[in-house]
């Protein structure tokens, strides 16, 4: 179970609703942020961030210190945090689970990471399906302000920083960087390749830093217990914290579990999800939401964290287990998130507008019988293609697609000469 | 709602949101509205307008119902509950039915996958859903409008 690990984010976590605010000054809230504004000198914050190797959780695990020290000295204001609470894809909650649980540790933590780069704008960016998060995370960020948290003069100081919760429209695409920044300012969400970073000109042109929700609300606990004590929170030497993993498919117990990195996949499924449905066998699993690639029997006991997914040429990515038992058509699942792709494009870049939809017409003709021995090398081609576009959307989406081939190359073939589905 | 926001178009999903909240969707005549208080040519509004999934440009229903459609929803039946769902109401995907009620549009995942499979009812969400429980939310969400 869960439980069995120290948990620091969901410790307090309620069952139907949020940890208020005076039961979170309870616990300990906002102590990191009283002694780190008490201080007030933002390099230490920013340094032992750098130290506790905190890497994002948003998918592409970049460490968090790090981004926060390209925001320079002399950058001009106004600066933005921008939180990145869209969490489009499919296999992702996390975010809500975790918003829904501890709105006032992800304020905590935004206003911590604007303080250590003197940022004076927050907004969070949250997918419309989460209305009811947004709602909650203005009411809180509301009683904050009353309690002088956040907003002007933060617990008296002179420093200010404000939130407000920005709502999409509903697009995956919008929880890229630099589409979330075309979002924000009412533009059509296309990607923009750097240069310049946003932290050098994000919003408005001015310096921006955004991350996930589960990365910023690690950092209230890294200033109180320091760097070495969330490296020691994983199980593997070059891992640190813990991380939320939503899990879902074929499991009993689909769910989001606090566990340390490093965690073994095996211990995930059966000790929290309470193993596989009806007794099913785990056929594979996509570790990391749909942009990861499939991962098989072979690793299942793999350690669940950043390093070892990609030593096995995988990714850790949002730490969204979707698991497939040995009922599931492989071919039909990879056509079902190839559709995804193909209707998300954000359309900017030939090769992803027109090639997840010839991706999805070849594996939809094998899946319904109609398929040739000489598609199998045509995905191949257009898979390599789609490597070789705009933004990171499109090699995120051929995950599974060159995975499926992979792994599961028999079991494509055996549609083509069967000419049929054989789980059908 | 724009006073104040030193760019106002920033704040052009939360006043199309408002305006679809009143009209049910986004017409030429709101969009035109909506453009000139966001300081944007309408162009620009339609620009985004069609980008997003949650903005309407066509009238729908009193209850616009979001099927989920992706992966995780697929595999716990989503498809067989959306048939059903299809079927009793006597419409096809992106339709409304003639007494104006239900509109039905797939989604991509809406994250909620631990309750799958799910939909939303005007951004509501309900799962996991069987056959026998959508029926009595449908029901129910009828009886809600008479
Ligand atoms: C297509 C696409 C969608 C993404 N969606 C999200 C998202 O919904 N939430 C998120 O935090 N990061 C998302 N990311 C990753 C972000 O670009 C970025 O790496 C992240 O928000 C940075 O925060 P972090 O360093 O704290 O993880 C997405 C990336 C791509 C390419
Ligand atoms: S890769 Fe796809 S999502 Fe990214 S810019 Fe190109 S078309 Fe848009
Ligand atoms: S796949 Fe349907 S809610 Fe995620």
């Amino acid at each position: 179970m869960s439980a069995d690990y120290p948990q620091v984010l969901l410790k307090y976590r309620q069952p139907d609703r949020i940890t208020t605010l005076e039961e979170y000054r309870q616990h300990g809230g906002y102590t990191a942020l009283a002694s780190v504004i008490q201080n007030g000198d933002p390099a230490p914050v920013k340094a032992v961030l750098a130290d506790a190797t905190l890497l994002g959780r948003g998918g592409a695990g970049f460490p968090a210190g790090v981004k926060l020290k390209t925001v320079a000295d002399d950058a001009p204001h106004p600066r933005y945090v921008v939180c990145n609470a869209d969490e489009m894809e499919p296999g992702t909650f996390k975010d809500r689970v975790f918003l829904h649980a501890e709105p006032h540790m992800l304020i905590e933590g935004m206003t911590l990471a604007a303080f250590s780069i003197r940022a004076s704008h927050g907004i969070i960016f949250i997918r419309p399906e989460y209305e009811s998060a947004a709602r909650i995370l203005e009411r809180e960020i509301g009683l904050a302000r009353e309690a002088g948290l956040v907003g002007e003069n933060i617990l008296g100081s002179d420093y200010g920083f404000n939130i407000v919760v920005h709502r999409s429209g509903g697009r995956y695409i919008c929880g890229e960087v630099t589409a979330q920044l075309n979002a924000l300012m009412g533009r059509r969400p296309n990607p923009k390749q750097p240069p310049p970073y946003a932290t050098d000109k994000g919003l408005w042109a001015k310096p921006t830093l955004i991350n996930n929700v589960e990365t910023l609300a690690c950092i209230p606990h890294i200033v109180n217990h320091g760097a070495q004590w969330f490296k020691d929170l994983a199980l593997t030497p070059e891992a640190a914290g813990t991380k939320l993993f939503c899990v879902s498919g074929k499991v009993n117990r689909p769910g989001v579990y606090e566990l340390p990195l490093g965690v073994k996949l095996s211990t995930i499924i059966e000790d929290c999800c309470g193993g596989m449905k009806n007794g099913a066998r785990f056929k594979a699993c996509l570790p990391g939401g749909a942009s990861t690639g499939f991962m098989t029997a072979e690793h299942y006991d793999i350690a669940m964290d950043f390093d070892s997914l990609k030593k096995v040429g995988n990714r850790l990515g949002t730490g969204a287990i979707m698991v497939f038992d040995h009922h599931t058509c492989m071919v039909a699942a990879t056509l079902n998130l190839t559709e995804f792709f193909a209707r998300e494009s954000c359309g900017w870049c030939t090769p992803c507008r027109e090639g997840f939809p010839y991706l999805r017409d070849l594996l939809g003709r094998i899946e319904n019988g109609q398929g040739e021995a000489d598609m199998i090398p045509q995905i191949k081609t257009i898979c390599r293609h789609l490597w070789k576009t705009y933004c990171a959307f499109a090699p995120g989406g051929v995950g599974p697609i060159e995975s499926l081939l992979a792994h599961f190359e028999d079991e494509i073939m055996q549609h083509i000469e069967e000419k049929k589905c054989p789980f059908a | 709602m724009v006073a104040g926001v030193p760019h106002p178009r920033e704040m052009a999903i939360d006043v199309v949101n408002r305006l679809q909240d009143h009209y049910g969707y986004l017409s030429d005549d709101s969009l035109a509205l909506a453009a000139g208080l966001l300081e944007m040519t309408p162009l620009e509004l339609e620009e985004l307008a069609t980008f997003y999934t949650f903005i309407y440009r066509e009238p729908v229903g009193r209850y616009v119902i979001h099927v989920c459609d992706s992966v995780i929803c697929w595999m716990e039946g989503g498809v067989n509950l959306v048939a059903h769902l299809l079927a009793r109401l006597g419409i096809q995907l992106g339709e409304t039915t003639a007494d104006g009620l239900f509109t039905v549009l797939p989604v991509c995942c809406i994250g909620y996958c631990d309750r799958a499979p799910a939909i939303l009812v005007n951004r509501k969400v309900h799962g996991p859903l069987t056959i026998e429980s959508l029926d009595r939310l449908v029901d129910s969400l009828r009886e809600d409008a008479a």
